[in-house]
C-alpha cells in the first residue's frame, strides 16, 4: 500500500473543496477502496473520510418517495420497514450482495461506485484499459466468466458488480450529489457509463462530486421481484440478476420495468424490452419475444455465451412469477 | 529410557482397550481451543520481535525466460525500503512434502507466472508491499504452452495385469468415459509465513509448517547451512491441507533477508501468493474403462490419466492409488502421464490421489450401475475384493460393506428413485447419489518424549504438528490413558524442532504415527512403574492418579518417589505393507436441488459412514470428516483454479473469485463413525482420518445431480452452465 494523506470532512462542502484534485478519493465504508488499495490497483494520495457528514438517515419524501443518506449502510437499508413493505425488490437486492460483515460497512453511496471485479482489473500484472488505460484488454481472449454479454466494447468487457443498483435502476431512483459547481440530480440511468473507448471513465460524476442520497420515486402498483444467479449460495457475484417492478392491468402487463445485472458495465435496463411487454398476455410466447430483443444485442466470449441461455431462463421466471403476483 | 518399535507385526495386545481412564475414545476439547478462540494462540506472524523487519516477495509477471534485468536501486530508494534480495538461493517452489531437501533454486530463471523473483525488505509490511509491487524485471520471454493437453507429456507410473481390451469386448456393460477435474488450491485460512532471527550462525524459524523434521532439513539445504543450526517453531498452524508440507520460499527468503541485514526477518504470503506460489492441485483428464458381467461383476478396470507439474519436479498426482485395489477385476490397466508446463507448482492438496481419482471412479461406477440397472450400492457390494486384487495379499481390516449399509440406512438411500429427473419439489429437481470413500493408510517414524511428574502431571513433548487436526487433544489423550491422569493432569508440547522428531502431519498418518510414540514412552513408564509395584506391566492398573495392583492402591506420586520419569518412545514404520493391504474405507450419500430454471446445484443433506480404525476421539474425528465433505462440496460444484489460456497464471487468486463452499452451501452434514480395529495399523489400532472424508465425496454429488436432472457433468465443477445445457 502507498503512503497516502487523510481527511476527515467537516461538512459536505468541506468534502467537495478537499476533494477536487485528482489523486483524491472519498472512502465511507472502506470495503471496496481499502482493498483496491492494498493491492495497489487504486492508489489514491490523499483521502477524505465522509463518514461524519451525517448522512447516515432515511426520510421519506413529500411525493411518497425515500431518500437514502448516501452513509446508509446496506444493513441498514435491507432492514428497513419501509424498503422491506414498499420497495421490496431493494431489499432483496441487498441481501443477496457480498456478506452480513461487508453490508454492515458498505453504503449506499459506495455502493453505487464500487468497481468492477474483473480478473484482470484486479491484477495489476495484467493489461487492463480500466486500471492502466492504453493497455489493453486482459479478459478478451482470457478468463470472461464474470464479464459483460450486452454493453460492453472491445475496449473493456467488465460487469457493474452491485446489486443494489440493479434493483434503483428498476425503481427509477435518482442520484443527489454536491459537486464544485453545486448541487444536481442524476438519474440513475445516467450515473454510470458504457465502458466505449474509455473504460477508466466509470460514471458521470466530476472530481470531487460526492452523492449525497439517493431517492426512490413513490411507490408503484404491482409485484417486485429480485433473482441472482451464481455460482455459489452467498458471497458470489451475480452471473446474471434481474430486478422486475411488474404492474398488471386486466390480466395483461401494464408495466414491466427489468433491469439486469452481472451482464453488462452498468445496470442494464432496455426500453425496448419493457416496451414489447407492455399490453401483453402473460405467457412464453411475450416472455421469449422479450428475450429475444433483449438478446439480439448480445456479445458473448467464449466463456460467458452461457449467459445468453440463463438470461433467458431467468427473465422468463422472474417474469411468471412477478406477473402472478400482480395479478393477486 | 528408551522404547522403540519396529512395526513389523500385527499388534496382539490391543492395550489400549484395556486401560483404565476412559479418556481415549471420549469426544475430549481441544486444550488449546480456547487460546484459539481468545487470539491468544500466537501464529507464525504474529510474533513481534525487537527490531523486526517485513519482507514482501516480488513476482514474475510471465510464464517462462531469464530475468535480464532489476529496477533494485529505484525500489531501494523508496522510503522505508532497507533493501531487495535476490539471493541464488531463494526457491521457485515450496518443497514436496518429505523431500528433505531444497527443492529447485534461483532467482534468474522463471517458470510460472507468479514465481517469486526477489525479496523486497522494509521497515514496515506496506512499505514492502508497495516495493514488491514497483518491482520491474525485464524477461528475455520464452513462449511456451501452458495448457496440459496442448503438449507432449511424459510418461508416468503404469501397471496392467491381463487383457483389458478384451474385457471390454466381452463384457455384458461397459463404460468407457473422460473426466476433467480442475487444479484446486489447498486455502488455508492462515496464509503462509515465517519470521527468521539470527543467533550467530544459528537460525530460529517461526513459521507455519506442517512436518518440521523435514522442513528443517530443507531449510538448512536450501541456505546451505548445518540442519543443527536450524530451529522451527510451529506451535499452531492455522490449516495446511498439504500446502505448509514443505519449506516454502517465503522461510527461505525471510532467512537469507535476516542474516544479510542482522535484523529479524518476517515475510507472509498474501492471499494472491498463496495461491499462485505455493502447490496447487494437478488438474485431471482422467479415462475410466470398466468391464462387468450381467451380475454387474467387474472383470477389468481401466484408469488412466493425464496430470501437470512444473520441470524437475518428481510429485505426479496419484490419481490411481485407489484404483489399484478397491475393486476386484482380473482385466486392469492404470497408467499416469505427467505434462511438463509452466504453471504454478503441482503438489499434495487436500488428499492427493483418492480425493480427484477415486471421486471420478465413483462417477464411472455410478454410469455402470445406471447402464447395467443395478443399485449403486449393490454394484459396489457385489466388487468389494476378498484380498488386494493385484498383489494378492489380505486386507488389514476392510468395513467397506458395513460403512454402506448404516450409511445407506441413516439416509434413507431404499426410498430413492433410482429413475432420473422424476423427483421436484416446485423450481427444484431432487437427485439422491452415492459414492464409497476410500483411501490409503501409513505408518511414519515418530518420537516422542513423555515425562509424568509428581507434582506437575504428564507432559508429552514431540515436533509433531497440530494443523487443526486435533493433534494437541489425541497425543494429550493416549498419555493421559496409559499413565492414569485425568486430561487436566496432562500438558502437550508441539511444533518445535528442539523436540524428539515426529512424522508431522500429512497423509492422514499424524495422530497413528506419532500417537504410537507417545504410547510406546508411556508404556516404558508404565513398565517402570509396575516394576516398582512389582507387578507386570500387564496387571498394573492406573487411574486417576492411582496405581493399582491386585488388592493394592497406592498414588503415583508417592511410587515416583519424588522423581519424574521420562521415557522417550520411538515407532518406526516397518515392513507391513509387504504382508497386507491397509486402507480406510466409507461412503457417503447426497440429496442436491438442482434449480431447473437456472442449473444451480444446492447439498440439500448429506451423510458419511466413515471405519477408519479406533477412533481416538470422536469429536475431532467428526471434525476432520465434516471438513473433508465440505471440501467435497466445493470440488464438486464451485471450486476450480482458472489458468490464463496465454501466460497460464492464476486468474481467480483470491477467495472471492475462488469459490470455497461458504456456510450457506453446507447443509446439515452427518457423520457416522464405524468401531473398528486394526491390528496391522499400529499398536493402538488406529487408521488415519483426516483425508477420508473428501475421497469420492463429489461423486455422490454430481451422481446425485444425474439422478435429479439426467444430465452427466464430466468436467468438474458441476457449475450451472455445464448442467444447464443438458436441462431443457
Amino acid at each position: 500500500m502507498r503512503p497516502f494523506d487523510y481527511a476527515r470532512a467537516e461538512s459536505t462542502r468541506d468534502a467537495v473543496d478537499r476533494a477536487s484534485d485528482a489523486g483524491t478519493q472519498f472512502i465511507a465504508g472502506g470495503t471496496n477502496l481499502l482493498d483496491l488499495m492494498k493491492l495497489q490497483v487504486m492508489t489514491p494520495d490523499r483521502l477524505v473520510d465522509i463518514n461524519r457528514l451525517g448522512l447516515d438517515q432515511i426520510e421519506e419524501t413529500e411525493d411518497g418517495g425515500l431518500r437514502i443518506g448516501a452513509l446508509v449502510t446496506n444493513s441498514d437499508l435491507a432492514a428497513d420497514a419501509r424498503v422491506r413493505t414498499h420497495w421490496p425488490v431493494l431489499s432483496r437486492a441487498l441481501l443477496s450482495g457480498a456478506s452480513g460483515q461487508l453490508r454492515n460497512k458498505a453504503t449506499t453511496g459506495g455502493n453505487l461506485l464500487q468497481r468492477t471485479r474483473c480478473y484482470y482489473f484486479y491484477d495489476p500484472d495484467t493489461p487492463c484499459n480500466k486500471r492502466e488505460p492504453g493497455s489493453g484488454c486482459g479478459a478478451i481472449g482470457g478468463m470472461t466468466r464474470l464479464h459483460a454479454i450486452l454493453g460492453g466494447s472491445s475496449h473493456c468487457i467488465a460487469t457493474h458488480p452491485s446489486d443494489m443498483a440493479v434493483a434503483m435502476r428498476a425503481l427509477d431512483a435518482v442520484v443527489e450529489t454536491e459537486g464544485p459547481d453545486g448541487a444536481r440530480e442524476i438519474p440513475i440511468a445516467d450515473l454510470h457509463q458504457l465502458p466505449g473507448d474509455t473504460p477508466h471513465i466509470e460514471t458521470v460524476l466530476k472530481p470531487g462530486e460526492l452523492i449525497i442520497a439517493v431517492r426512490l420515486p413513490a411507490p408503484v402498483e404491482g409485484a417486485q421481484v429480485y433473482r441472482k444467479v451464481r455460482d455459489r449460495s452467498s458471497y458470489a457475484f451475480a452471473l446474471v440478476s434481474c430486478a422486475a417492478v411488474v404492474r398488471m392491468d386486466a390480466g395483461h402487463i401494464a408495466q414491466a420495468a427489468l433491469a439486469f445485472g452481472g451482464i453488462a458495465p452498468k445496470p442494464w435496463r432496455d426500453p425496448e424490452v419493457e416496451a414489447s411487454l407492455a399490453g401483453a398476455e402473460p405467457g412464453d410466447a411475450a416472455f421469449d419475444a422479450a428475450a429475444d430483443i433483449m438478446l439480439a444485442k448480445a456479445k458473448p466470449q467464449d466463456g460467458n455465451s452461457f449467459k445468453i441461455p440463463l438470461v433467458r431462463r431467468t427473465l422468463k421466471a422472474v417474469l411468471t412469477e412477478a406477473t402472478k403476483e400482480a395479478r393477486q | 529410557m528408551n522404547l522403540r518399535l519396529k512395526f513389523d507385526e500385527p499388534d496382539g495386545n490391543n492395550r489400549l482397550d484395556h486401560m483404565a481412564q476412559g479418556v481415549v475414545g471420549q469426544g475430549v476439547e481441544r486444550p488449546e481451543g480456547a487460546l484459539k478462540v481468545a487470539g491468544q494462540a500466537t501464529y507464525a506472524h504474529e510474533w513481534k520481535l525487537e527490531g523486526m523487519l517485513h519482507g514482501v516477495l516480488a513476482r514474475a509477471p510471465s510464464a517462462c525466460g531469464t530475468i535480464t534485468g532489476v529496477n533494485t536501486d529505484e525500489v531501494e530508494a523508496l522510503e522505508g525500503v532497507v533493501k531487495v534480495i535476490r539471493d541464488p538461493r531463494m526457491i521457485r517452489n515450496p518443497a514436496q512434502g518429505t523431500a528433505n531437501q531444497a527443492p529447485v533454486q534461483g532467482v534468474d530463471e522463471v517458470f510460472y507466472f507468479g514465481q517469486p523473483v526477489a525479496l523486497v525488505v522494509a521497515e514496515t509490511f506496506e512499505a514492502a508491499r508497495d516495493g514488491a509491487a514497483r518491482l520491474r524485471v525485464e524477461i528475455d520471454g520464452k513462449d511456451v504452452s501452458v495448457a496440459p493437453e496442448a503438449v507432449e507429456p511424459e510418461d508416468g507410473d503404469n501397471d496392467s495385469q491381463g487383457d483389458l481390451d478384451a474385457a471390454m469386448k466381452d463384457a455384458a456393460f461397459a463404460v468407457d468415459v473422460t473426466y476433467r477435474t480442475p487444479g484446486h488450491n489447498s486455502a488455508a485460512m492462515e496464509p503462509h509465513a515465517s519470521i527468521a532471527d539470527w543467533d550467530g550462525d544459528s537460525v530460529t524459524l517461526r513459521g507455519s509448517y506442517q512436518m518440521l523434521k523435514y522442513n528443517r532439513n530443507e531449510l538448512a539445504d536450501s541456505l546451505g547451512i548445518d540442519p543443527e543450526n536450524v530451529r522451527i517453531l510451529s506451535p499452531y498452524v492455522g490449516g495446511g491441507f498439504g500446502s505448509k508440507l514443505g519449506i516454502a520460499p517465503e522461510a527461505v527468503s525471510a532467512a537469507i533477508a535476516a542474516k544479510e541485514l542482522g535484523r529479524p526477518v518476517a515475510v507472509a504470503l498474501t492471499r494472491q501468493q498463496v495461491f499462485e506460489a505455493t502447490m496447487r492441485r494437478s488438474e485431471t483428464r482422467q479415462r475410466i474403462r470398466l468391464a462387468a458381467d450381467a451380475e454387474g461383476q467387474l472383470t477389468g478396470i481401466g484408469h488412466e490419466g493425464l496430470v501437470s507439474n512444473l520441470p524437475d519436479e518428481a510429485f505426479s498426482e496419484p490419481f490411481t492409488q485407489g484404483t489399484a485395489f478397491v475393486y476386484g477385476g482380473d482385466n486392469r490397466v492404470t497408467a499416469s502421464q505427467i505434462a511438463r508446463v509452466n504453471r504454478t507448482c503441482a503438489g499434495s492438496v487436500r488428499a492427493p490421489g483418492e480425493a480427484v481419482g477415486h471421486t471420478v471412479l465413483e462417477n464411472a461406477m455410478d454410469e455402470l450401475a445406471h447402464t447395467a440397472g443395478i443399485d449403486p450400492i449393490e454394484l459396489r457390494r457385489r466388487n468389494i475384493p476378498e484380498k488386494d486384487p493385484v498383489s494378492g495379499l489380505p486386507f488389514s481390516s476392510h468395513m467397506l460393506a458395513e460403512a454402506l449399509d448404516r450409511g445407506a440406512e441413516a439416509f434413507g438411500w431404499a426410498s430413492r428413485n433410482p429413475e432420473p429427473g422424476q423427483v421436484r419439489d416446485g423450481e427444484w429437481l431432487i437427485g439422491h447419489g452415492m459414492a464409497t470413500a476410500v483411501r490409503v493408510n501409513m505408518l511414519m517414524d515418530a518420537e516422542a518424549r513423555v515425562r509424568l511428574s509428581p507434582d506437575s502431571g504428564v507432559t508429552v513433548e514431540t515436533d509433531m504438528t497440530d494443523i487443526g487436526t486435533g493433534s494437541y487433544a489425541v497425543l494429550s489423550q493416549i498419555a493421559g490413558e496409559m499413565l492414569g491422569q485425568p486430561m487436566d493432569r496432562v500438558k502437550t508440547v508441539l511444533g518445535d524442532t528442539d523436540m524428539p522428531p515426529a512424522s508431522g502431519s500429512g497423509g492422514s498418518f499424524g495422530a497413528s504415527s506419532s500417537g504410537t510414540s507417545v504410547y510406546l514412552a508411556a508404556l516404558e513408564i508404565r513398565r517402570t512403574l509396575a516394576d516398582r509395584l512389582g507387578c507386570e506391566e500387564g496387571d498394573l492398573t492406573l487411574k486417576d492418579g492411582k496405581a493399582i495392583a491386585g488388592n493394592r492402591v497406592i498414588d503415583i506420586a508417592d511410587l515416583l518417589k519424588g522423581e519424574a520419569l521420562e521415557a522417550t518412545g520411538q515407532c518406526e514404520a516397518g515392513d507391513v505393507d509387504e504382508k497386507v493391504r491397509q486402507a480406510t474405507f466409507g461412503a457417503y450419500f447426497a440429496e442436491v436441488g438442482v434449480n431447473a430454471v437456472t442449473g444451480e446445484t444446492r447439498v440439500r443433506r448429506m451423510t458419511g459412514c466413515f471405519a477408519a480404525g479406533r477412533i481416538l476421539n470422536p469429536k475431532t474425528a467428526r471434525s476432520q470428516c465434516l471438513g473433508g465433505m465440505t471440501w467435497g462440496i466445493g470440488m464438486a460444484l464451485t471450486e476450480e483454479l482458472m489458468h490464463d489460456p496465454r501466460d497460464g497464471h492464476i486468474v481467480n487468486n483470491d477467495l472471492a473469485e475462488y469459490h470455497l463452499p461458504v456456510n450457506l452451501d453446507v447443509p446439515q452434514l452427518e457423520v457416522i463413525l464405524l468401531d473398528e480395529r486394526d491390528p496391522w495399523a499400529n499398536p493402538m489400532q488406529t487408521k488415519g482420518i483426516g483425508e477420508l472424508g473428501i475421497c469420492g465425496a463429489a461423486a455422490s454429488i454430481t451422481n446425485a445431480i444425474f439422478n435429479a436432472t439426467g444430465v452427466r457433468v464430466r468436467d468438474y465443477p458441476a457449475t450451472l452452465d455445464k448442467v444447464l445445457e443438458g436441462l431443457k
